[in-house]
């Protein structure tokens, strides 16, 4: 073996994506209907009294937001499960006694996490047609802000789940601070429907340039700029690698 | 290639404190010969599992340097790591995936290649190829346990550390887990072992290192240890009972066992004079009978626990 370890990035990739096959309907199915769900209440119940927005239908509207939602909050759950699960049943020992370096543990489980979301993700938006009319003006940008949410949050996650001590403190941080967030950063509404002040407050909910950038991709309108939305999921990215390196660095919560 | 004669593993001034502020290890030298297997005794909490731990990678060091066939193996960490295998003292395996899955996945993670035939193989000989499709939580404890040594062999180290690998596990396993070692060691496998079990290490290993409160005490050819440290005994059934040792015998270290119905004699092997033949015609002049002699060498167990016993 030389340079990197191929066979070990795989073995571990393989192996979360087969977890995922064995809870495929916890991870694919619940994903799936929660999204139905929204487009049955938000779509259709409230949709139909909603005028467009900047003349796309609601039901269109909420799309990339909705995709938006459940990038974050799948991708934070697979990564921080994914590495959290080894601590809990002790067998992280193998993974810090093999020869693999932090770059390739990361690339392995973060890449098995943000796989997991942008499958969803593009599942999501299948069943979406179903319901609404989905237009993508920039197919590339639209898989690029797919791809790179997914892997900053899935840097995220795994940072959550080697921080975590507990299950409770697994889904903390999701549901006290990422759920909120989602749900007040324009998912369902465009932030230019607010009154002036709570719009200032949202320029400061980072998931508003995320879904924002997103949406931009499908419709070509977003409440932030396209350069602030991409700036602010690359800046977010960097600071997780930067946290990642150096927890690897230390050992932190990984050796005592 | 190094030469036969160099150590596989040199450990110099290892040291650990957890951050509890426990000092785990306080400067432990230890250098590990090719092909031998090696056992290291302690009592509980003596630093075994973190002296362990540390050499593969799962524990930080405080200090002090490890290295393999003379290199540090912090500078290339991964051609160490692969060259190591490790079966943990406690089991820990992902209950939801197949002995066989498990097994693929730690060849893998260790950078190997697939290669299914020489993990049949390995199942065969852990005798686990019967349940290579069945679950981990199937499994029953020892079963389990022959899981992570299959775990650790996967990706055929040639430097193996076993903790406390018997603990817990009955007859046939154990015998089959030794049998097992010694063909290791033919294929030029070097083996590190801690055990409880302290015939095993008696039977098994070529050397002894003893650690207690995170120093080694000693470190001997275990044939030499034996000779260096045993105590022999000779035990004698006597024709009538004694209700003391009498004082015309006080020259030598007496005791009397069953209600005084055997006469024990404790001496030093390697004494030219070891005092028994005075001894026994002392008791000759004293008209002391006795029926049965035997004499008994002290098993590794016994100078263990002297040498703990003196260290504390
Ligand atoms: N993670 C930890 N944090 C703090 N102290 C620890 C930790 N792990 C071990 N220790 C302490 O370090 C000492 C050495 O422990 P270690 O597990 O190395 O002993 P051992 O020789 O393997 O014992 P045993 O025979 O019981 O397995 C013990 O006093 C133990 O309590
Ligand atoms: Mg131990």
């Amino acid at each position: 073996m030389s340079g990197i370890n191929i066979h070990g990035i795989w073995a571990i990739y393989s192996s979360e994506m087969a977890r995922t096959r064995r809870t495929v309907l916890q991870s694919i199915a619940t994903p799936v209907i929660t999204t139905a769900l929204y487009f049955i209440v938000f779509g259709g119940a409230i949709g139909s009294r909603m005028q467009h927005v900047g003349g796309v239908g609601y039901g269109a509207f909420i799309v990339p937001g909705l995709i938006m939602l459940s990038l974050l909050t799948q991708s934070i759950s697979n990564a921080s499960v994914g590495i959290y699960f080894p601590k809990f049943t002790g067998t992280m020992f193998e993974i810090l006694s093999a020869p693999l370096n932090a770059i390739e543990a990361v690339i392995a489980y973060v890449g098995a996490a943000a796989t997991k979301s942008v499958i969803i993700g593009l599942i999501i938006l299948a069943t979406s047609t179903f319901f609404t009319d989905v237009r993508i003006l920039h197919p590339v940008w639209m898989v690029g802000f797919l791809l790179m949410t997914s892997i900053a949050f899935s840097l995220f996650g795994f940072i959550i789940g080697i921080w975590a001590k507990s299950f409770e403190q697994l889904s903390i941080i999701p549901s006290l601070i990422v759920t909120p967030l989602t749900f007040l950063g324009g998912a369902f509404y465009s932030i230019d429907m607010l009154p002036p002040a709570w719009r200032t407050v949202s320029l400061f909910n980072p998931v508003v340039y995320l879904v924002s950038g997103f949406r931009w991709s499908f419709y070509g309108l977003g409440d932030v700029g396209v350069a602030a939305s991409l700036g602010f999921t690359a800046g977010f990215m960097a600071l997780c690698l930067a946290i990642l390196w150096w927890i690897f660095q230390t050992g932190w919560r990984l050796k005592p | 290639m190094p030469p036969v004669s160099s150590p596989i593993l040199s450990i110099s001034g290892l040291s650990k404190q957890y951050k509890s502020g426990h000092t785990a290890l306080g400067g432990v030298d230890l250098e590990i010969e090719r092909g031998e297997i090696f056992a290291l005794l302690g009592p509980n909490g003596a630093g075994k599992t973190t002296l362990i731990s540390i050499v593969c990678g799962t524990v930080n060091k405080s200090g002090g340097t490890i290295a393999m066939d003379g290199e540090d193996i912090a500078h290339n960490f991964r051609l160490a790591r692969q060259r190591i295998g490790l079966v943990p003292q406690e089991i820990a395996v992902d209950i939801f995936t197949t002995v066989w899955n498990t097994v693929s996945f730690s060849r893998g993670l260790f950078g190997k290649a697939p290669d299914p035939a020489y993990i049949e193989q390995l199942l065969r000989d852990l005798s686990l190829w019967e349940k290579r499709d069945a679950k981990m939580i199937e499994l029953s404890g020892g079963m389990k346990r022959r899981v992570m040594i299959a775990k650790a062999l996967s990706h055929e180290p040639d430097l193996l550390f076993l903790d406390e690998p018997t603990a817990g596990v009955d007859v046939n396993l154990r015998r089959d887990m030794w049998a097992l070692v010694r063909k290791l060691r033919e294929k030029g496998v070097t083996i590190i072992l801690t055990t409880h079990y302290i015939e095993e290490a008696e039977e098994m290993a070529d050397r002894v290192g003893v650690i207690d409160g995170g120093k080694v005490l000693l470190v001997e050819e275990k044939a030499a240890l034996m000779r260096k440290l045993g105590k022999r005994r000779l035990t004698l059934t006597l024709a009538e009972p004694l209700a003391q040792v009498p004082a015309a015998l006080s020259d030598w270290s007496l005791s009397l066992e069953e209600e005084g119905h055997k006469l024990v004699y404790s001496f030093d092997a390697e004494e030219d004079d070891t005092g028994m033949p005075a001894l026994l015609r002392r008791l000759d002049d004293l008209h002391i009978a006795f029926k049965d002699l035997d004499t008994s060498r002290s098993s590794l167990e016994d100078i263990f626990v002297e040498l703990v016993e003196k260290s504390a």
